[in-house]
């Protein structure tokens, strides 16, 4: 299997040679931070076409087939668009954070983004603390949502902006709880550690019944965090046109829209990361040659695959049920996710002292 | 019911009879037609019904007085008045008193005259094309009933809506509105404390221009109502003039009518289908019922030339004669529809996040139902046997099988589920009629110029959404002197706005869609 951490190393000594240590280490900030966005970029391209393309078989239609082959072009010319539309300044917003609000989204989503590990060592961001600090920075997407509804002095985005909050705030919990769940079983908050674990064995096969609680749990909190259908009530569009994004047009509006399609992304990867072995192929134990069979085919694609099959699972739900109401979204965490979701973490906590896991 | 007797009644007595009336158990008042007599006065007419024996009485009432007519309101007695007083207020100028809500309804707040009215001056000095907002009533007129003929001074009393609580706009331009509604609210966090809903945003007067066109220039007009009933619409006007003149149809013309308002009704009622779906968030269904709604478009538009507005049906027939096709292509949409049914049930009718956010949502019970006049899958889905199909047969009705669908709960879930199970009865109907189309001519011949008799004349149909009811006073023009369309989705309003109060504001879209009103026909 190729190691990227070899590649890297040999980068870093070469940046390290030819120039002073301090250089050294803003260069390698630059090119880390450009291959993240070019990464960023380029998923959220394929996720929107992806969208676009699953959305259309399941409604027994086409898709985008103008725009380039099989409409391969149609996303960059939606982006296109969307760059020369004119950024309209609205009535008595607060101007300040009114801009600032797509940024925030837009940074989070990008921090979150730079700690998933696409191979092994291709990851941006790895340290101890990595789980807990991808729930940090993915929180700090709600402030960005809040400003965004608080500052464009509409009502409608106002309702939407309260809905985020209260609906985001609290999904929050009970994603975190399954998460820890997981961390309970690995032992371990560093993401490379916990993919490096699933070479033997998938977590969530390792985990059994508490892993796979916590895997649904996770899905479900993870959908209303990305404000996805049966989710979407922040932006419903027959209640509240678009909700806390109504007022803003153009990239502003393009980054609230980039941002959601790469948080499902996100959640999907880190799903993949610490249920479902991250890169590492699929092991079952007995059988050698499998095994070795798997191993042939790169981390990096293990790890797409198995998220984009988690993101086309969000979008099937997502382009089946129709969205709930918002005292139904709270009943659903705080009466039966969140018991559920701290049962569960007892559960596994038992499960591993007895040492009754795989 | 085609040639009315009007009973008139002294003003004095006026509220005292239609007292009496209600406890003799009219509980359905049909429509409030405002009258212009010139001579003999202002005043309305009262279709009343009742519900359960099915007898009918119309009563009259007038006043000479011109400058402020007055009449008691019965907006207490039948809370769909309430809406239909506001319109005869707006259109003649009538002042019910008593009526604790007396704004008009479909023109301006700033409006000179009433146009209704025989005197009325159309000129455009007197109301130029405004370019700037109506300003927004703000008060609550109530008119108190007074010993002394002078009236009480407009008591502005209760604010419609107070400007602590949060309020938002839900319209005229809005994606759930289906039209240009506008619904005023006023919020406590997620919940609606009052709905003020104010219509007329596509008013064009139909009424008052009816009474300028000859009788088969009027029929164009009908498809604009409920342009998601054209049909049935046309077929309320049509047969209340050919019933005045006498006119005798050829088998083959009913059951083409009968045919056509059918197909007319699956269209409408996967349509809304459809837009419940949309509205709930679940676009698929949408995609769903629209792919089987196309078929039936194709099929009409291969008949009569068009999609939306067809202009098909004419005094003594229709237009044209149905294509070679026609019965093939009807059959293979019926087999195939009642296959397709089953996907909407499993997609989205049995799901649960739906049936947990309709059941129970906007009930509205049967006694409000019928109080309300909310006739059509609205009535039906609280357990009023209101379909005119079965009330008074019209067309090949009484001659094919078909059964009343009732539900009794009267919420959200019920009323979508009396349009489905309404589509598979449909269905039924033109399976019967479908292959037994009788030979002959599709269109009797009549008279280069149509005159009516002199009389009042009424005749009403099973549009897709409630019953669609004309009313024609003629005095033997060629134009008729009065015509009055009964606006399926009025009373509809009427009811919404009472089973809107305190629900969610996503409870207010679900309600919305399960009414399934079209604009054009409440605005006329």
């Amino acid at each position: 299997m190729i190691d990227f951490s070899s590649i890297v190393t040999a980068v870093d000594c070469f940046l390290e040679s030819a120039m002073p240590h301090q250089l050294a280490i803003v260069v390698k900030c630059i090119l880390a931070a450009v291959c993240a966005l070019v990464a960023y970029l380029s998923f959220a391209i394929l996720m929107i076409y992806m969208e676009r393309k699953v959305c259309a078989s399941f409604q027994c239609r086409l898709g985008p087939t103008r725009v380039g082959k099989w409409g391969l072009l149609q996303v960059f010319s939606d982006v296109f668009k969307m760059i020369i539309k004119e950024i309209i300044e609205i009535k008595d917003s607060d101007r300040i954070l009114y801009n600032l609000a797509p940024f925030l989204v837009v940074m989070s989503s990008i921090i979150t983004f730079s700690c998933l590990p696409f191979a092994r060592g291709l990851q941006v961001l790895d340290f101890n603390i990595g789980i807990f600090f991808i729930m940090a920075a993915s929180s700090f997407g709600i402030l960005g949502i809040l400003l965004a509804g608080w500052s464009s002095s509409n009502k409608f985005s106002m309702i939407g902006a309260m809905r985020s909050g209260g609906q985001m705030i609290s999904y929050e919990l009970s994603m975190g709880l399954s998460i820890l769940t997981l961390v309970v079983l690995s032992g371990t908050m560093q993401i490379s550690e916990i993919t490096e674990m699933q070479t033997k064995g998938w977590f969530i096969f390792r985990g059994h019944i508490p892993a796979v609680i916590a895997f649904i749990i996770y899905l479900i909190a993870g959908n209303a965090e990305t404000n996805r259908a049966p989710f979407d009530l922040p932006e419903a569009e027959s209640e509240l046109t678009a909700g806390f994004h109504t007022e803003y047009s153009g990239m502003g509006f393009g980054f609230f829209y980039v941002a959601e399609f790469m948080n499902m992304f996100i959640i999907a990867g880190i799903a993949t990361t610490i249920f479902l072995g991250g890169w590492a192929p699929l092991y079952i134990p007995g059988l050698e040659g499998f095994n070795h069979a798997m191993c042939y085919i790169p981390g990096s694609i293990w790890f797409i695959g198995k998220t984009l099959f988690i993101v086309w699972v969000l979008m099937w739900i997502r382009w089946t049920f129709p969205r709930l109401r918002i005292d139904q979204v709270l009943v659903l965490e705080w009466k039966f996710l969140v018991p559920i979701g701290l049962i569960n973490l007892l559960i596994m906590t038992i499960c591993v002292v007895m040492g009754w896991t795989f | 019911m085609t040639e009315m007797e009007v009973k008139f009644i002294e003003l004095d007595e006026f509220r005292n009879a239609m007292q009496r009336e209600r406890e003799r158990g009219m509980d359905f008042l049909r429509e409030i037609v405002g009258m212009d007599w010139g001579e003999e006065g202002l005043g309305a007419i009262y279709i009343l019904e009742n519900s359960n024996t099915r007898e009918n009485t119309e009563i009259g009432v007038r006043t000479t007085e011109r400058e402020k007519p007055q009449i008691p309101t019965v907006s207490d007695i039948w809370q769909v008045a309430e809406l239909y007083e506001r319109e005869v207020f707006d259109f003649f100028g009538i002042e019910f008193t008593g009526h604790h809500d007396l704004r008009r309804l479909f023109l301006r707040n700033d409006w000179v005259g009433h146009p209704l009215r025989k005197d009325y001056d159309a000129s455009e000095t007197l109301n130029p094309v405004r370019l700037e907002s109506e300003p927004a009533e703000e008060f609550q007129r109530e008119y108190d009933i007074q010993d002394d003929k002078e009236m009480a001074k407009i008591v502005e009393k209760l604010k419609i809506l107070h400007y602590d609580q949060f309020i938002i706009n839900i319209g005229p331009q809005h994606p759930a509105t289906h039209g240009v509604l506008h619904f005023h609210l006023a919020l406590e966090g997620e919940e609606v404390r009052k709905v003020d809903i104010r219509c007329g945003y596509i008013h064009r007067g139909i009424e008052k221009m009816c009474e300028s066109r000859t009788y088969p220039q009027i029929l164009p007009f009908c498809d604009r109502l409920d342009y998601l009933s054209a049909h049935q619409n046309r077929h309320a006007v049509c047969m209340c003039i050919e019933k005045a003149l006498g006119l005798e149809l050829t088998d083959r013309t009913q059951y083409i009518r009968t045919i056509m308002d059918e197909l007319q009704r699956i269209d409408s009622h996967l349509l809304m289908y459809s837009c419940m779906a949309m509205d709930m968030g679940a676009i698929t269904g949408f995609i769903y019922g629209f792919r089987e709604r196309e078929k039936i478009l194709d099929i009409m538009e291969e008949v009569t030339g068009g999609r939306l507005i067809q202009n098909y049906y004419v005094i003594g027939g229709v237009q044209a004669d149905i294509t070679a096709n026609f019965a093939r292509k009807v059959k293979e949409y019926c087999n195939d529809q009642k296959m397709r049914i089953k996907e909407y049930y499993d997609l989205f009718v049995n799901n649960v996040i739906f049936r947990n956010r309709s059941i129970g949502v906007g009930v509205l019970t049967r006694e409000d139902a019928i109080s309300f006049g909310a006739t059509g899958g609205t009535g039906r889905a609280s357990g009023w046997a209101c379909d005119v199909r079965k009330r008074y047969p019209y067309a090949m009705y009484d001659k094919v099988e078909f059964k009343e669908i009732l539900h009794t709960d009267g919420d959200c879930y019920a009323r979508l589920l009396v349009r489905l199970e309404e589509i598979l009865e449909s269905i039924h109907i033109i399976e019967q009629l479908i292959d037994n189309i009788p030979e002959g001519e599709y269109k009797v011949k009549t008279k280069p110029i149509i005159k009516l008799p002199e009389g009042r004349f009424s005749a009403s149909v099973e549009g897709t959404r409630g019953e669609f009811g004309v009313f024609i006073e003629s005095h033997g023009d060629k134009s008729p002197y009065r015509l009055k369309f009964r606006p399926t989705g009025l009373p509809l309003i009427a009811a919404a706005h009472k089973i809107m109060k305190r629900c969610k504001i996503a409870d207010l879209i679900t309600i919305g869609a399960s009414l399934d009103y079209v604009i054009p026909d409440i605005d006329r």
